[in-house]
């Protein structure tokens, strides 16, 4: 089986380097353009997906949800991102101890963040000027200039930092530390951490509502989503996750996300193989959708009509038609995919 | 976060305590000078089979990785480090460091004897006990104790880990052969219980030896000793080695050798890449300068079982600590899947384990099939229903 997702990758690549030479790709995307927002760059309709363990990352054409491409990345490729006007986009690798940048338009590698201590995932603050980077190893979060490559503030976190989430003013950085069972709070402008909140085993990502007053948090092993109240970090609430036929431990959230709107939230249940999802206001869960083994990634279209779901164990992507929450369609990519970036 | 747990997490803890306000909690970790399980065995022309580490590097990571939550908690986390000359001056270090410190829980490196005896003295001392590298199962069976935590699995927990892969292969002929030492018959011995609990059958137990002499070619000979009766695997219990690492590839048939050589049972493996594995191996792997292996995760898994309590009891108080360990309210990350907890019944750490070759770990166990009708954890040992462990 991995004689023939390797032969694939390679092939791929192979296709991408006679494309390239050609200068075919861009005149190939350039059909699959939609609608222009101001101050952003024309999207491309593709969707980017980073795969762990085969460290390449494949690109889906988001019309036909086919993949059409994969090339090779720096090692254990994780966190992707776009930064602000959606030129470029980031992708964090943990085993090269570095953040590659790549233009959107062309999937061209055109800076490179060097000795960043194994990158995870992060976040770009409002401003587009700082990546807030979780070093999984270093037990640190960092502050990175985007322009310069340069670290300029760090945070010492408990072990495994994980997800990262700015607020809306950019004042606020929450950073998981998941070893530590911690929901770290830091002021940005000095990388201060202000308060360090208990919270469930093995925390992982965070969703924040539109208004800011609650921050839900993936608790992994404990199998359920911990709202923390922002204004005084005190947990308020939690959701704990049981689809039918599955036991407890068998359900491991990971990622999340919140529509819009701030009505529904999808949550990623890893182990359990499904996606919830959940009335934010009543805190209760409306259904549970069937995907692959263990989905983690999740990303919405700019439409909010359709979720991806990266599902690391099966090495494919699941489409979710999110007004029948029926899956449409899942797509091979490479090894243990992680993250998900759709331009759209 | 469920009820029982809440009042820990209202917690919320200002940073301002700079190390200095910090309230000293000390762990105490104990290990014996001449324990025998460290000397170094030679085997012949200077070949080294095994070398075995000291596994406080694991209680060392997992204090290093503690120190965060040490700053939300307002604690300054300690580690103590006690070599005892022999197994009967462990007792005394234990009370020294006991009076010295404050230390009530003590990770403690030692075989099974000197284990049982230590509990026995400090029966009404006030202390817990963490057991890291002894698997034997009478521990957690007839010689029990209350004061007497398991983290390393049990010999019963890694065999039944064992027999439910071959069941899951369907390769439910084994052929067994067992050498001449005490723990080749333990190993031998738990290995015919988790057979007969998982439909297996042995076709044949044999005894082997190391020999060249011809006229033991019945003992001696792998291809001999596995010519018949027909069989789907080979289970060799061999605690020594030397005659076992001929056994792969020499067998009559062609048929998997398990158990000590080939695939094999355990707590834990440098190979395994889920469930934040490779991040755990990869920070032992920097502080040790070598692999991790199942007594330094369980050094580490102790140590972090303590701080797992501190954090969730939001107290310091021995009783508290202790009767949060013993609970049910435990949900410990193992970095194994499944959160483990400690079995009321005989103070084992409820655990998955993983099936490995030299290099690549093939399963997880429990396996998908193998079910339980409350923690699918406790299919791997003894169960409540079996134990005839007193408390």
């Amino acid at each position: 089986m991995y004689g023939t997702r390797f032969r694939r990758a390679v092939s791929a690549a192979a296709r991408v380097g006679a494309a390239r030479f050609l200068g075919g790709q861009a005149v190939l995307f350039c059909a699959f353009a939609l609608a222009t927002a101001p101050a952003r760059a024309e999207p491309t309709g593709r969707i980017y997906v980073t795969n762990e363990k085969s460290s390449t990352i494949t690109v889906l054409d988001g019309r036909s949800d086919t993949a059409v491409d994969e090339f090779a990345t720096c090692a254990r490729p994780r966190g992707i991102h776009f930064n602000l006007d959606r030129t470029r986009f980031f992708v964090g690798c943990a085993d090269d101890n570095v953040i590659a940048v790549y233009e959107v338009a062309t999937a061209k590698l055109v800076q490179r963040i060097r000795k960043m201590e194994e990158p995870e995932t992060f976040d770009l603050s409002p401003d587009g000027r700082y990546l807030v980077v979780s070093n999984e190893e270093d037990a640190t979060a960092t502050k990175v200039n985007v322009e310069t490559g340069r670290i300029e503030g760090e945070a010492e976190l408990g072990e495994e930092p994980e997800g990262v989430l700015f607020t809306r003013d950019g004042r606020t950085v929450y950073v998981a530390s998941e070893a530590a069972n911690l929901v770290h709070v830091i002021n940005f402008e000095d990388m201060e951490v202000r308060a360090d909140v208990f919270v469930g085993t093995r925390p992982r990502r965070f969703a924040l509502t539109p208004d800011e007053k609650e921050l839900w948090v993936s608790a992994e092993l404990a199998g359920e989503v911990d709202i923390i109240d922002t204004a005084s970090n005190k947990l308020i609430g939690d959701i704990l996750f049981l689809p039918p036929g599955f036991r407890r431990e068998q359900v491991t959230p990971v990622d999340l996300l919140i529509t819009r709107d701030g009505t529904t939230a999808y949550v990623a249940l890893g182990r359990a193989n499904h996606v919830a999802v959940v009335d934010v206001a009543r805190r209760a869960i409306l259904e549970y959708i069937l995907v692959g083994k263990r989905p983690w990634g999740l990303a919405l279209t700019r439409d909010e009509s359709r979720l991806y779901v990266a599902n690391g164990l099966s090495d494919d992507i699941s489409i979710i038609d999110t007004k029948s929450r029926r899956v449409l369609k899942s797509v091979p990519v490479g090894m243990v995919p992680y993250g998900i970036l759709i331009d759209d | 976060m469920r009820a029982a747990t809440i009042l820990a997490l209202l917690l919320f803890v200002p940073l301002a305590a700079a190390a200095a306000e910090r309230t000293p909690f000390t762990i105490g970790y104990l290990e014996i000078a001449d324990d025998a399980r460290y000397a170094e065995v030679r085997s012949y022309a200077g070949l080294k089979l095994k070398t075995r580490h000291r596994p406080y590097a694991g209680a060392e990571a997992a204090l290093r990785e503690s120190r965060v939550i040490g700053r939300a908690l307002g604690l300054d986390l300690k580690l103590l480090r006690t070599v005892a000359a022999t197994p009967a001056t462990l007792a005394a270090a234990v009370r020294d460091r006991r009076d010295e410190t404050g230390a009530r829980f003590f990770v403690v490196d030692a075989d099974a004897a000197a284990l049982l005896a230590l509990a026995d003295v400090l029966r009404d001392d006030g202390v817990l006990l963490f057991n890291i590298s002894e698997p034997a199962d009478r521990l957690r069976r007839a010689d029990c104790r209350a004061g007497l935590m398991h983290v390393i699995p049990s010999r019963a927990m890694l065999s039944d880990a064992m027999a439910q892969y071959l069941a899951a292969q369907n390769w439910h002929r084994v052929l067994v052969l067992r050498g001449p030492l005490p723990d080749d018959t333990a190993l031998a011995d738990a290995f015919a219980r988790s057979a007969t609990k998982f439909g297996l059958r042995i076709v044949a137990a044999k005894p082997f030896v190391l020999s060249n002499d011809p006229r033991e070619r019945g003992r001696n000979n792998v291809r001999l000793l596995t010519a018949d009766p027909a069989h789907d695997v080979v289970f060799l219990a061999d605690s020594d080695g030397e005659f076992g690492r001929y056994v792969p590839y020499q067998t009559h048939q062609p048929r998997p050798v398990v158990g000590t050589e080939g695939l094999i049972a355990s707590a834990w493996h440098w190979a395994w890449e889920r469930h934040g594995a490779p991040q755990l191996n990869q920070r032992f792997e920097k502080l040790a300068g070598r692999e991790m292996v199942d007594a330094d995760w369980a050094a580490w898994a102790a140590v972090r079982l303590i701080v797992e309590a501190l954090t969730r009891t939001g107290s310091t108080e021995f009783e508290a600590l202790s009767a949060y360990l013993k609970g049910d309210a435990l949900t410990f990350d193992a970095y194994k899947g499944n959160p483990a907890s400690f079995r009321p019944w005989n103070n084992q750490l409820r655990q998955p384990l993983l099936l490995h070759t030299h290099n690549a770990v093939a399963e997880r166990a429990p396996l998908d099939g193998f079910l339980h009708r409350t923690d699918i954890l406790d299919t791997l040992g003894v169960d409540r229903p079996e134990s005839d462990c007193r408390l």
